[in-house]
């Protein structure tokens, strides 16, 4: 056996060496078609399952035929326009969206406030753990009545309502996010002998974004629940209604398409967010450098 | 001049390290002692767990030693500072938030050592320094894991430390890239003469680069040998060339304690 393998040539196989040819390989880099590019659009993509939807809902309720209880896509949509063009539905979801800012806004600060502090000390981090385990599960609805209580009738108790649906979501996250910056980050920072303001500033909050940026999110998509549902259970004797306070009054009037046109305007409102301004912050940011796919 | 006569840049007395995970309390070396000198190109040299990383956290100031002391131009060092700038082995040391150019300015003005118009200048003569011109405004993350190391250096030798600490910079690199880094380097200090302290746990590269290279037996870290290197494996003076030499250094010590 070793003898036919030391002297026959058939198991010793022959070695090789090429040049590498510089051209004609044909296509390097081609072009997508443009089907194909278009796919590639995720604002086509999505609204194609937007509009897909919608011929659901339209031949689910011209099926239905009960105007009363699910009135169709086009008579909403309807209802939307001549809302929007009276003015009532711009007025309602401004008189929405400026208190929602406020109780985000607040929210967010003192978010920051809690976060700062648990990443400053240990003891502040056991304080923030706590709080966040206690009151994150608490819908905020909950503390509705109470609030009433405390700041009355008025903006001052949905603020106040608001603020607790944020705060929790956003300061979980965010400390979450501070907690799991690398080591590495960290040894640079320090390192490079930055002041406890920079190395905040330049390396946690950065190397924290994607964390951050989910509880905005969730902060955000929890805001808008609050309000909606705050203003709901409000809305009577609210002066100046939003956009729940829109919903309850039609539905009492018994006008569902415009209490659809309602819904419709919160769901509006919460795409346009996500993927205008979150998802733009997002492509500038963390997927930008890398950190998200 | 004779090694004697020359202050040592750095020096290490008597150093031992402790610290503390959750169940235990380790100690990474026992009373290690060593002069690095200026321009020096000194390796740590130990198999894992000779607390060779540890000891260099120690010297960037990140860890204090319970025992001894560790002092730089005579001064001893307590916490961590831009004379003594450290570059890992993790690629991700690269702030994933700024391009190559801004990663290596980021240093120079956060330290507060350079103004933003001369931290530009001094950043991209660097980075010119390590063949990465045309990547000064790539993000790391476009970047393959040597040029990421590439960067990691250009930021350390732009602070011009005193000391540059190395904590295996190439281990994470293929084989390939890893022999091409090593001869940068040795380029590189050829360049600017800049005193490093490397941790390495491959001979061939203590050998490649160290000219003088401290041994570390394991679990504690002891001194076992401090030999000197010329950057080829030269026959050392039991006869023996350097690799093997420290080689037999190391499996002696396996023997002896398998047998204790």
């Amino acid at each position: 056996m070793r003898e036919i393998m030391n002297d026959g040539m058939t198991n010793v196989r022959p070695e090789r060496i090429s040049e590498i040819e510089l051209t004609g390989f044909g296509v390097i880099e081609k072009p997508l078609s443009t089907f194909e590019r278009l796919m590639g659009n995720g604002l086509l993509r999505k609204t194609l399952v937007l509009l897909f939807l919608a011929g659901v809902w339209e031949v689910y309720a011209v099926w239905l035929n009960n105007p009363l209880l699910f009135p169709t896509f086009s008579a909403t949509v309807q209802a939307f326009v001549s809302g929007l063009v009276s003015g009532k539905i711009i007025m309602a979801t401004w008189s929405s969206i400026t208190v929602l800012l406020q109780g985000y806004a607040v929210g967010l600060a003192i978010a920051a406030l809690f976060t700062a502090f648990a990443s400053a000390t240990r003891i502040g981090s056991d304080i923030l753990e706590t709080l966040t385990s206690m009151f994150n599960p608490l819908p905020s609805i909950a503390l509705l009545p109470l609030a009433m209580i405390w700041f009355g009738l008025g903006e001052g108790s949905i603020i106040f309502v608001l603020i607790h649906a944020v705060l929790w979501a956003v300061a979980l996250n965010t400390h979450a996010g501070f907690k799991a910056v690398s080591p590495t980050w960290r040894m640079v920072g320090k390192n490079y002998g930055l002041s406890n303001i920079a190395y905040v500033t330049k390396i946690l909050i950065p190397g924290a974004f994607p964390s951050i940026l989910t509880g905005m999110k969730i902060g955000w998509a929890f805001a808008w629940r609050t309000l909606i549902a705050a203003e709901l259970v409000f809305g009577a004797s609210s002066g100046s209604g939003g956009l729940g306070w829109y919903i309850f009054q039609n539905k009492n009037m018994l006008d569902i398409p415009n209490v659809f046109a309602g819904l419709l305007t919160v769901i509006i409102f919460g795409l346009l967010v996500e993927n205008l301004i979150f998802k733009t912050v997002e492509k500038k940011t963390i997927s930008r450098w890398g950190m998200q796919s | 001049m004779t090694q004697s006569s020359q202050a040592p840049l750095l020096s290490v007395q008597g150093v031992t390290l402790r610290y503390r995970t959750k169940e235990h309390l380790v100690t990474a070396t026992y009373r290690v002692s060593f002069d690095v000198l200026k321009s020096d190109r000194y390796v740590i040299l130990g198999p894992s767990g000779c607390g060779k990383s540890t000891l260099l956290k120690a010297v960037g100031g990140f860890l204090n030693p319970v025992e001894g002391q560790i002092k730089l131009n005579d001064i001893e060092i307590h916490k961590p500072g831009p004379d003594r700038v450290m570059v890992f082995q993790e690629f991700d040391q690269l702030l994933p938030w700024k391009t190559v150019k801004q990663n290596v300015e980021f240093a120079l003005t956060a330290s507060g050592k350079l103004g933003r118009k001369e931290a530009q200048e001094r950043a991209m003569h660097y980075i010119e320094k390590v063949n990465l011109s045309d990547f000064a405004d790539s993000l790391p993350h476009t970047l393959s894991g040597g040029m990421k190391q590439r960067v990691a250096i250009a930021r350390g030798m732009a602070m011009e430390p005193e000391i540059l600490l190395m904590d295996e910079p190439f281990a994470a690199l293929d084989a390939l890239t890893r022999g091409k880094m090593q001869e940068e380097l040795l380029q590189l200090w050829e360049d600017t003469k800049f005193t490093v302290l490397f941790v390495t746990h491959s001979i061939p590269e203590a050998v490649r680069i160290g000219n003088r290279i401290l041994l570390l037996s394991p679990h504690p870290g002891q001194v076992r040998a401090e030999l000197n290197g010329h950057g080829i494996d030269t026959v050392g003076p039991t006869g023996q060339p350097l690799a093997k030499h420290i080689e037999e250094l190391l499996f002696h010590d396996h023997e002896r304690i398998a047998h204790a």
